[in-house]
C-alpha cells in the first residue's frame, strides 16, 4: 500500500497578482487533497507559499535570503488540516519569486526523504510567473534553473508547473518578463521530469492539476505481431479511463451509538431457492447453470461449458491497413488503450516510429485482433491510429480503440435529409444564419486557449461530491453544496460568450419557428413538469408557452375562474383545452407558492375546483389527477404541508372513474392522497 | 500500382449472407446479433420446451431491448421516456404466388435467388435474432397464394407454417426455427404456389391472408403487446388480372380489411420486392392498403437493392422496430430548444446471463438477496444510506443528497459551442455513442432547425461541444454530424449526429511523458519511413467495413445453446473469422515488403540476439533470486517449525524463501504454501 506513496510539495504563488483566482486554487489543491485522504492516504505532502509579506522556511535561517516564502505546512501525511491549511491560504502582498520558491520546495524534499521514494517526489508549481526572478549571486539565472534542474533529476523528483495568466492586456516590459519566465521553466523539461501548461481561464486551472495520481499498469506486454515472422516488443496501457463516483459502502445503524469499533458494513447474502417450495435452500453443488433460448432455459454443465469454450491465445496481431476514412468516429467503443514500444527496446521504438509515421503520411490505420490475457475468453477487434509525437524526448506510439463486432451494431433505417417534404426544405438564409451560428459560437478561437479541452475540464460531479464530502465532516447536515462559477462554464454556455454573440444567435432564432405539436396533449404535463421540477432556467417552457401565449386571454389575478373558463370553452382550436388547463395549473402553482400565512389558499382552492369540473367536461381526468398528487408532493416538499391540510379539509379529490371513464382511480380511492399524511402523524 | 488485398478476400462479405438452409448446419449458421439480458432471477421456466403461458410472459417481462438502451439511464426517474409496450406479436406474411418464384436476382456464389428465398431467408434469420433477443415475443409465419390451405378459418389460399406443441401464434421455439429453416425443401410438395386471386374467380388470397393474420392477432392486449402484420410480396398490383366491377368490389373489401386490422391497433408494413427492370411501383395498390399519402408516399423507399444480399440487407433493417433511447431537448442558445430522438446503434453484446437451476429437477431457482448487518447480523431492510470512510469518520449520505450531487444539469442537452473537427483527438473516448436524430413529434421545427446545423457542421468541419446532463451521468459530450451514406444495399450510415462522450482532465492519463527520455528517443529515418510505407501499402485492406466479424465468443456460445436445444450430439464447429490471413501475408509481394521493412529497422541477425539478451537477464536475476533464498532460509530450522505448528508465524516472504531454495512454486495463498512446505518435508 505504502509502496506507491508519494511525496508531494505544493508551491503556491499568493502574490497580489494571483488573488482572482485563488479561490480556483484553493479548491483544486483541497480536491487533490481530498482525494489522496480517499485512496492514497499514505501519501505526504506540504504547503509553500511565495509572496508573502512574512518569511518562514529553514533555508532562510541556515544560509539567508528566501525571503517572502512561508511554510505553510511542512510535509506530512495526509489528514483533515492540511485540506483546512489549502483552504485557507494567506493573500500575500508582494510580488513572489518562483524560482526561490522551488529551491525551497526541494529542500523540503530532500530534508524529508532524502534518496527514499525515488520518482515518487514531485513539487507542483503553480504561479502566473509574472514578476522578473532575482539575478543569482553568481552565473546567469540560466545557469541556476540547469543546476537545479541537474540537482532535481539527482534525486528523482518531478516538476508541474501550472502557469496560469488571464487573457487581460499587458505592456511589453511584463511580456518580456513573461517570456525570460516561460524559457527558464522549459528548462527544466529538458533536464528532469519537468511539466509545464498553461492556463487561460479558472475551469481549465481546475482541471490541470492532476488531482488523482494511479500508477500506470500495463494491459499488455509482448508482441505486435505484424506477420508470423515480424514481431514488435510493445507495452499496451490504458490512455483513458473513467475516473468513477466513488463506490459509497451501504450504512447500516443497527450498531448501537456507543460502539465505538463498529464497522457499519452491509454485507450481501445470495441464497438459491426453489420456486416450489421457497424454505428449501439449493446448495451452490446442486446448482447448474441454465441459458435463456427463447421461451426455453437450457441447463448446460460446467464440463459441457468448458468443453466448447471458445480460448483463445493471448497475441496482438496485425489484419492488415486500411484508409483512416474507413473508419468513421463513432464506432469508437471504449476508453482507448496506447501502444508504445518497448522502452528499453531502441529497435522497438524505431520500428513503431516508422509505422507511425508511415501511416500518418499515407493516412492509415491499422486493424488489430488482440487478446491482452492468457485464459481471456474474448477477442478485441481495434483500430490502431498513430500518435507522432513533436518532442525530442517523447517517442511516438499508437492510439487503440475497441471497434464493434456485427453483433454490437442495430441497423435501422433513418429518414434521409434530401428527401424532405417542401415544408421541412430550409431556405437560403436559414442555412446562412446556422453558418453564422456554428462559426460565432467557437471554443477554440484562435489565439487563445481552447474553452472546454478535454484535458484541462474538470469533473463537475466528482468535485461537487468532495467539495460535500468535506462540508460533511463538519458537519454532518452540511446541505449539497451549489455548483460554482467555474464549474457552470461546463454545464451551461458560458454567458460572456452567449452575449457577444447575441446578434448572431438573435437572427438564428427569427430564421426559426418552433411551435408545439396541437395534436399532442401530453405534452403539457411534461411542461408543467420543467417548469416545477427546480431552480434551473426553463428556456424551453418559456419559449412555446411565449409562442402560443400570445394570442390566448392571459390569467388575470382578478378573476382566473372566469378567465379559465372562457378558454376552456372555446372551440375554434381544440387546443384551447390543453392551454387553458396548462395555465391554470401555473396560477394555481403560483397562487400557492406565493401565498403569506396562507392568504392565497381559499383563491387557489377555488381554480383547483374550477379545473377538476373543467377537467371532468373536458373528460381529461389524467390531467387533473397528476396535477394534484404533483401539488401535493411539491407542497410536501416545500414546507407547504397546510395546505395540502386545507385542501383535505374542503374535501377536493382525484376525479374517479364514475365521473370520467379514462380516470384509473377507483370510487373508494378518490381520497387517498390524503390519507398518508394522518397515518404517518 | 495493383494493390493485392489479399486479407480482405477472407474476411469479406461472410456477414451479409445468411447460409443455404440445405448445405450448412443450422447451428453453424447462427449469427445472433444481440443478447437478451432477461432477467435471471425471472419466474418460473420449465425447461425444456414446455411453453410458458402468455400471461406470465407479459409479468416477467423485462425488455429484452435493454442491452440497446443506454445502460446507465434510468428509464423510470425520466418523465419523458414513454413506456413502450414491450412485448411484439408479430405475423409474417410472405407471398408464396407463382412469381415469387418466377424473378430471381444475382446472388453470391449460387446463380440466382428467387424472391422467395430472399423472403424466407430474411424471416429465418430475423427469427433467429429474435429468439435470442427478444424471447418473449410471438411470431407467425404464413404464407399466402398457396395451393394448400391450413388455417382456423379454412380460407383458401393461406397456409400458416407451424410445429407441433406450439399455437399459430406463440413465442419461437428452437424446433419451430430448425423446421422453418427447411420449410423450402418440401415446399412444393407440402405447401405448393399458386394465384389465389384469378379471373372468373371471387377468391382474393390477400384479403383472406389478412383476415387470418388479424385473427391470430386477436390475442392480447393492445395496450401490452405491439401487434405488426409484415407482409413481404412483390406483386404491386395484385388486382391487376381482374377487371371491372369486380376488381373495384375486391379492392375495396380488401382494403377495407386492412383498415378494420389497423383500427384494431395492429400497425401493416410493406416489405416489398423489386427487380431491376420491374420496380415495385407502390401506389398502385399498398399505399392505399398501408395508409400512406402525401409527404409519407415519397419517403417511402422501395428496395431498390439487385443483388441477393443488398435486399436481404434491407429487409432485414426493416423487420426490426427502430427504438429509441428516450427523448431529450436539446437547448441550443437564447431560449431556442429543439426535440431529439436517442438512439443506441451500438451497443456491445454480451452472451446471456445465467439462470441458475436445480441440477435434480431442472427447474430455475429463485436467487434471495438478504442484507446483513455486519456489526449485529441482523437482517436489514433496503438502506436508505451509503458512507465514504474519510478522516477516520464514517460520512453519510442519503440517496436523495447523491443524486442532488449528480444533478449538475437539467436533464437536457445543452449546447456550449462548436470546435473544429481536429480538437477531436483519438482518445477522446469513454464509450459507444448515442446517436441522435430531430423529431417533430412534441415541437414541430426542430426538424429544420437540426438539418440547419447538421450542415452547417459538416461544411464548416466542426463538431459541437454540449453538456448532456442525464440524471445518472452528467457528461462533457461531442456531437459530431454524420452525412447520409447510401450504397447498393441501403443506408449505410443514417444521417444525424453522433454523441462522443468526452472524458474529462483526470479520465485521461500522461503515459506518453510515462517513459520519456531526456537524452532523446531515436526515432525512424526517412528510409525506414519508406520501408514501413511500402508495407502499409501491400497489406491494405481495401474494402475493410467496421464491424464485418462475427464475434467469436457469441458464436460459440449460441451455437452450444442451440445444439443442446435441439439435442444435437455434435457440436458445431465455429470458425474465428478474427484471425488474420496467414496465407495471404506469405505472399512473394507481402513477404517481401515485410522482410525489407524488418531488416531495415532490425538489421540481420536481431532475432537470436534479442532472445538471448532476454534469457540471459532472467537467468541471472533467477539464479541470483535463488542464491539469496537458499542463504537466508538457512537461517530458520525448517523441520522444528513445521513440528512445532510454527509456520503459520513466519511471513509469506519467509515461507518462500524455503520453496524457492527447493525449487518448489511459490504461487498461492499463504495456506497453501505452508502445506506445500509440510508435503515436500514428508509430513
Amino acid at each position: 500500500m505504502a509502496r506507491n506513496k508519494e511525496g508531494l510539495v505544493l508551491l503556491i504563488d499568493v502574490s497580489p497578482s494571483m488573488h482572482s483566482v485563488l479561490p480556483e486554487i484553493q479548491k483544486v489543491c483541497s480536491l487533490l487533497i481530498q482525494k489522496k485522504l480517499v485512496y492514497s492516504k499514505y501519501d505526504e505532502v506540504g504547503v509553500v507559499v511565495f509572496g508573502t509579506e512574512d518569511t518562514k522556511n529553514d533555508l532562510t535561517k541556515e544560509v539567508g535570503g528566501y525571503e517572502h516564502i512561508t511554510v505553510l505546512q511542512p510535509i506530512k501525511v495526509v489528514d483533515g488540516d492540511l485540506v483546512d491549511v489549502v483552504q485557507q491560504l494567506p493573500r500575500g502582498t508582494v510580488p513572489g519569486d518562483f524560482m526561490d520558491a522551488i529551491v525551497v520546495g526541494i529542500d523540503l524534499l530532500i530534508k524529508k526523504f532524502q534518496e527514499t521514494i525515488k520518482g515518487k517526489k514531485r513539487i507542483c508549481l503553480i504561479t502566473n510567473a509574472m514578476y522578473r526572478i532575482k539575478d543569482p549571486y553568481e552565473g546567469t539565472k540560466e545557469d541556476q534553473v540547469y543546476t537545479l534542474a541537474e540537482q532535481m533529476a539527482l534525486h528523482g523528483m518531478k516538476l508541474d508547473c501550472i502557469i496560469y495568466r488571464g487573457n487581460e492586456k499587458r505592456d511589453p516590459h511584463e511580456n518580456n518578463v513573461i517570456e525570460e519566465n516561460d524559457m527558464l521553466l522549459s528548462i527544466f523539461s529538458k533536464k528532469t521530469e519537468a511539466k509545464a501548461v498553461h492556463v487561460e481561464s479558472s475551469t481549465s486551472l481546475l482541471g490541470a492539476l492532476r488531482t488523482r495520481n494511479v500508477t500506470p499498469v500495463t494491459t499488455y506486454r509482448g508482441d505486435l505481431e505484424i506477420s508470423s515472422t515480424f514481431k514488435i516488443k510493445v507495452w499496451v496501457y490504458k490512455k483513458t479511463a473513467e475516473e468513477r463516483f466513488p463506490t459509497l459502502k451501504k450504512y447500516s445503524d443497527k450498531a448501537p451509538s456507543t460502539d465505538k469499533f463498529a464497522t457499519h458494513e452491509i454485507k450481501l447474502d445470495y441464497e438459491y431457492k426453489s420456486v416450489q417450495d421457497p424454505s428449501k435452500v439449493v446448495p451452490p453443488e446442486q446448482r447448474i447453470k441454465g441459458y435463456r433460448y427463447g421461451p426455453q432455459v437450457i441447463p448446460i454443465s460446467s464440463a459441457e461449458l468448458e468443453a466448447v469454450k471458445f480460448r483463445p491465445e493471448k497475441s496482438v496481431k496485425l489484419l492488415g491497413f486500411t484508409n483512416a476514412s474507413n473508419i468513421m468516429r463513432h464506432y469508437y467503443m471504449k476508453d482507448v488503450n496506447i501502444f508504445i514500444a518497448d522502452p528499453g527496446n531502441k529497435k522497438a521504438t524505431i520500428a513503431v516510429s516508422a509505422l507511425a509515421r508511415a501511416m500518418k503520411e499515407m493516412n492509415k490505420v491499422a486493424i488489430l485482433r488482440c487478446v491482452w490475457r492468457q485464459g481471456q475468453a474474448n477477442v478485441v477487434i481495434g483500430v490502431l491510429t498513430p500518435n507522432v509525437s513533436d518532442k525530442d524526448n517523447i517517442a511516438d506510439s499508437f492510439y487503440f480503440n475497441v471497434l464493434p463486432f456485427a453483433e454490437d451494431v442495430r441497423e435501422f433505417q433513418f429518414p434521409s435529409f434530401s428527401n424532405l417534404p417542401a415544408s421541412l426544405q430550409l431556405n437560403a438564409e436559414q442555412q446562412e444564419a446556422a453558418d453564422k451560428l456554428v462559426m460565432m459560437l467557437d471554443l477554440a478561437l484562435a489565439g487563445k486557449e481552447e474553452s472546454l479541452r478535454p484535458e484541462f475540464t474538470p469533473n463537475p460531479v466528482l468535485e461537487r461530491f468532495y467539495h460535500h464530502l468535506e462540508l460533511k465532516s463538519k458537519h454532518p447536515d452540511a446541505a449539497v453544496p451549489p455548483l460554482d462559477e467555474s464549474l457552470k462554464r461546463i454545464t451551461e454556455p458560458d454567458p460572456e460568450v452567449t452575449s457577444k454573440n447575441k446578434l448572431v444567435i438573435d437572427e438564428f432564432r427569427r430564421h426559426f419557428e418552433l411551435k408545439e405539436n396541437p395534436k399532442l396533449k401530453k405534452s403539457t404535463r411534461r411542461l408543467l413538469r420543467d417548469k416545477t421540477s427546480g431552480s434551473y432556467e426553463n428556456q424551453s417552457t418559456d419559449l412555446v408557452a411565449s409562442t402560443s401565449e400570445v394570442k390566448i386571454e392571459t390569467f388575470g389575478d382578478l378573476n382566473p375562474v372566469s378567465d379559465f373558463e372562457a378558454i376552456i370553452s372555446r372551440r375554434d382550436s381544440p387546443e384551447w383545452v390543453s392551454k387553458a388547463i396548462f395555465g391554470m395549473k401555473n396560477k394555481i402553482l403560483d397562487l400557492v407558492e406565493n401565498s403569506f400565512e396562507g392568504d392565497n389558499y381559499p383563491k387557489a382552492l377555488e381554480c383547483l375546483i374550477a379545473l377538476r369540473r373543467g377537467c371532468v367536461i373536458e373528460q381529461e381526468p389524467k390531467q387533473f389527477n397528476n396535477f394534484l398528487s404533483h401539488i401535493y408532493r411539491f407542497c410536501q416538499e416545500t414546507n407547504l404541508l397546510n395546505f395540502c391540510e386545507f385542501l383535505a379539509s374542503k374535501d377536493v379529490t382525484f376525479i374517479t372513474k364514475s365521473e370520467a371513464e379514462d380516470s384509473e382511480i377507483e370510487e373508494q380511492d378518490a381520497r387517498s392522497l390524503f390519507v398518508k399524511p394522518e397515518l404517518k402523524s | 500500382m495493383r494493390v493485392a488485398s489479399p486479407v480482405k478476400t477472407q474476411i469479406h462479405l461472410r456477414e451479409h449472407f445468411p447460409p443455404p438452409p440445405h448445405q450448412t448446419k443450422f447451428s453453424s449458421s447462427l449469427k445472433p446479433p444481440q443478447t437478451a439480458s432477461a432477467s435471471a432471477t425471472a419466474k418460473p421456466f420449465p425447461p425444456n420446451g414446455r411453453r410458458i403461458l402468455p400471461s406470465t410472459a407479459g409479468l416477467m417481462d423485462i425488455d429484452p431491448d435493454d442491452v440497446f438502451r443506454d445502460d446507465e439511464d434510468d428509464a423510470e426517474n425520466d418523465p419523458l421516456q414513454e413506456r413502450q409496450s414491450s412485448k411484439e406479436l408479430v405475423v409474417f406474411l410472405v407471398d408464396a404466388s407463382p412469381k415469387m418464384f418466377n424473378i430471381t436476382c444475382p446472388g453470391e456464389d449460387r446463380e440466382n435467388a428467387s424472391h422467395f428465398h430472399v423472403a424466407v431467408s430474411c424471416v429465418a434469420q430475423s427469427i433467429k435474432i429474435q429468439i435470442i433477443n427478444r424471447p418473449y415475443d410471438e411470431i407467425a409465419i404464413c404464407f399466402f397464394n398457396t395451393r394448400e390451405k391450413k388455417n382456423l378459418q379454412d380460407l383458401n389460399g393461406v397456409y400458416v407454417f407451424n410445429v407441433a406443441e406450439r399455437e399459430h401464434l406463440d413465442s419461437l421455439t428452437a424446433r419451430f426455427i430448425k423446421e422453418f429453416d427447411r420449410v423450402e425443401e418440401s415446399f412444393s410438395k407440402v405447401i405448393g404456389s399458386e394465384y389465389g386471386i384469378i379471373p372468373g374467380s371471387r377468391d382474393n388470397s390477400l384479403y383472406n391472408a389478412l383476415w387470418v393474420a388479424q385473427a391470430l392477432l386477436r390475442k392480447g392486449s393492445a395496450k401490452t403487446a405491439e401487434k405488426r402484420i409484415l407482409l413481404l410480396t412483390n406483386e404491386d398490383d395484385p388486382f391487376g388480372s381482374i377487371k371491372g366491377v369486380t376488381k373495384l368490389d375486391m379492392t375495396r373489401t380488401t382494403l377495407q380489411r386492412a383498415k378494420d386490422a389497423q383500427d384494431l391497433g395492429i400497425t401493416i408494413e410493406l416489405l416489398p420486392l423489386s427487380s431491376p427492370n420491374e420496380e415495385f411501383n407502390v401506389s398502385l395498390f399498398y399505399a392505399d392498403l398501408i395508409g400512406l399519402d402525401g409527404d409519407e408516399l415519397a419517403q417511402f423507399m422501395p428496395l431498390a437493392g439487385e443483388r441477393f444480399e443488398d435486399m436481404n440487407k434491407q429487409l432485414r433493417k426493416r423487420m426490426f422496430k427502430k427504438r429509441r433511447v428516450r427523448r431529450i431537448s436539446f437547448m441550443i442558445a437564447g431560449g431556442l430548444s429543439i426535440e431529439l430522438n436517442t438512439y443506441a446503434l451500438i451497443r456491445p453484446t454480451v452472451p446471456a446471463k445465467v439462470t441458475w437451476l436445480d441440477s435434480v429437477t431442472n427447474l430455475p431457482l429463485k436467487a434471495e438477496r438478504s442484507l446483513i448487518c455486519a456489526d449485529t447480523g441482523a437482517i436489514v431492510k433496503d438502506p436508505i444510506k451509503r458512507f465514504q470512510t474519510y478522516k477516520n469518520e464514517d460520512i453519510t449520505f442519503t440517496i436523495d443528497e447523491l443524486s442532488e450531487i449528480k444533478r449538475v444539469s437539467t436533464g437536457n442537452l445543452r449546447l456550449l459551442g462548436f470546435k473544429p473537427l481536429s480538437c477531436l483527438k483519438d482518445y477522446h473516448n469513454l464509450k459507444p455513442p448515442l446517436f441522435v436524430c430531430p423529431s417533430d413529434e412534441e415541437v414541430m421545427g426542430s426538424t429544420c432547425i437540426f438539418i440547419a446545423l447538421h450542415r452547417s457542421m459538416i461544411r464548416l468541419k466542426r463538431f459541437a461541444v454540449a453538456f448532456y446532463g442525464s440524471s445518472s451521468r452528467p457528461q462533457l459530450v461531442g456531437l459530431i454530424a454524420q452525412e447520409e451514406i447510401i450504397d447498393s444495399g441501403g443506408q449505410i450510415e443514417p444521417p444525424g449526429m453522433h454523441m462522443i462522450y468526452l472524458p474529462y482532465s483526470d479520465d485521461i492519463r500522461p503515459i506518453e511523458e510515462l517513459h520519456a527520455d531526456n537524452s532523446g528517443v531515436p526515432s525512424a529515418t526517412d528510409d525506414q519511413i519508406q520501408k514501413a510505407a511500402a508495407l502499409v501499402k501491400r497489406v491494405d485492406l481495401k474494402d475493410f467495413s467496421v464491424c464485418q466479424f462475427s464475434n467469436p465468443v457469441l458464436q460459440s456460445h449460441y451455437a452450444l445453446v442451440q445444439a443442446m436445444a435441439l439435442d444435437e450430439d455434435e457440436m458445431p464447429e465455429i470458425v474465428d473469422e478474427t484471425l488474420p490471413d496467414e496465407e495471404g501475408m506469405a505472399r512473394p509481394g507481402i513477404a517481401k515488403a515485410l522482410e525489407e521493412f524488418k531488416i531495415c529497422v532490425y538489421g540481420e541477425n536481431y532475432d537470436e540476439e534479442d532472445e538471448k539478451a532476454a534469457h540471459a537477464k532472467a537467468g541471472k536475476k533467477r539464479k541470483q533470486f535463488t542464491e539469496e533464498a537458499v542463504n537466508k532460509g538457512a537461517y530458520y530450522d525448517w523441520g522444528k517449525l513445521a513440528d512445532d505448528g510454527k509456520l503459520k508465524d513466519l511471513t509469506v516472504q519467509e515461507l518462500k524463501y524455503y520453496l524457492t531454495a527447493n525449487k518448489l512454486t511459490v504461487a498461492g495463498k499463504k495456506e497453501a504454501l505452508i502445506s506445500r512446505i509440510l508435503t515436500h518435508m514428508g509430513k
